[in-house]
């Protein structure tokens, strides 16, 4: 069993896996982060996924829409969890900030997470 | 106004109904009906998350169904109906005479189910029920996206 922060990125189709294969792409680490996808599975299975994926640590879980089956699951499967924050919106530069800050608790690096994904977007017209 | 879509999908509310059907539609109102969710305000206010702001969200017991959709046809909303399973379809159907068509958008694995679709796993027991509709003159079609071409029950049972 670990305490170290980690991350899991859970979304429709391959986007999950292919974030964290960018993050790998890019800063080498291939431990921060795990990839879960919510194809074929329903409610009933998609809480029982994540809640072995969160099982061994405090975790961050990312998911792609702010009210999809992804983050349904997540608030359903964690909600007696204290160590366990959510992130709706996962970007690629929040997922990078986030490999690279993990000393502290799941909610700090989820709010910080949160704020570094927003700064990110930029509109050039 | 009729019922836009009456969905079965175990999933309920989520990105496929909100922004594939909901946008396709032009709904402006989804109609949850389930127990377990109606009596749940922390299952509600979850289902209530994806839901953008200009479409109106109800969530209303078995029991309450008849009337909600009585009402629902009566108003001038584009309304679409989740049920999250066969057998509070067929319990709907049953008490009310405003269902006549079904989209099954998604029904995932599960103990006694096996694959009919790509996003559509059925027990035999589930399959004689949807007969069991159709032979009361309700059209059932699986479609999970409204891009993709609906197929009739008689093709995947």
């Amino acid at each position: 069993m670990s305490d170290r922060l980690r991350g899991v990125v859970l979304t429709h189709a391959g986007l999950a896996e292919s974030l964290v294969r960018a993050v790998f792409e890019i800063t080498g680490d291939d431990e921060a982060l795990v990839a879960a996808s919510n194809v074929g599975l329903g409610r009933d299975r998609l809480c029982d996924l994540v809640a072995e994926l969160t099982i061994d640590s405090p975790t961050v879980v990312f998911v792609d829409l702010p009210g999809g089956s992804c983050l349904q699951a997540v608030v359903a499967a964690t909600r007696e969890r204290h160590d366990v924050a959510l992130v709706s919106g996962v970007n690629l530069p929040m997922l990078l900030d986030f490999v690279f800050n993990r000393d502290v608790t799941a909610a700090a690096a989820a709010e910080r997470a949160s704020e570094v994904g927003t700064k990110a977007i930029k509109v050039m017209a | 106004m009729s019922l836009t879509l009456v969905r079965l999908d175990d999933r309920l509310i989520h990105g496929q109904v909100v922004v594939g059907w909901g946008n396709a539609l032009e709904a402006d109102r989804i109609l949850l009906i389930d127990d377990k969710v109606a009596s749940l305000p922390w299952e509600r206010d979850l289902y209530r998350l994806g839901v953008p702001s200009n479409m109106q969200v109800d969530f209303v017991s078995l029991d309450e169904a008849p009337a909600a959709l009585a009402e629902t046809v009566k108003s001038n909303k584009r309304v679409i109906v989740v049920v999250a399973d066969v057998d509070t379809l067929v319990r709907v159907c049953k008490s009310s005479d405003v269902v006549r068509r079904v989209n099954i958008g998604g029904l995932h694995e599960g103990e006694g189910r096996r694959r009919r679709l790509r996003y559509v796993f059925l027990s035999d027991a589930e399959s004689e029920s949807l007969k069991m509709l159709e032979s009361h003159g309700i059209e059932v079609t699986a479609r999970d996206v409204p891009s993709a071409k609906a197929i009739p029950l008689s093709e995947f049972v």
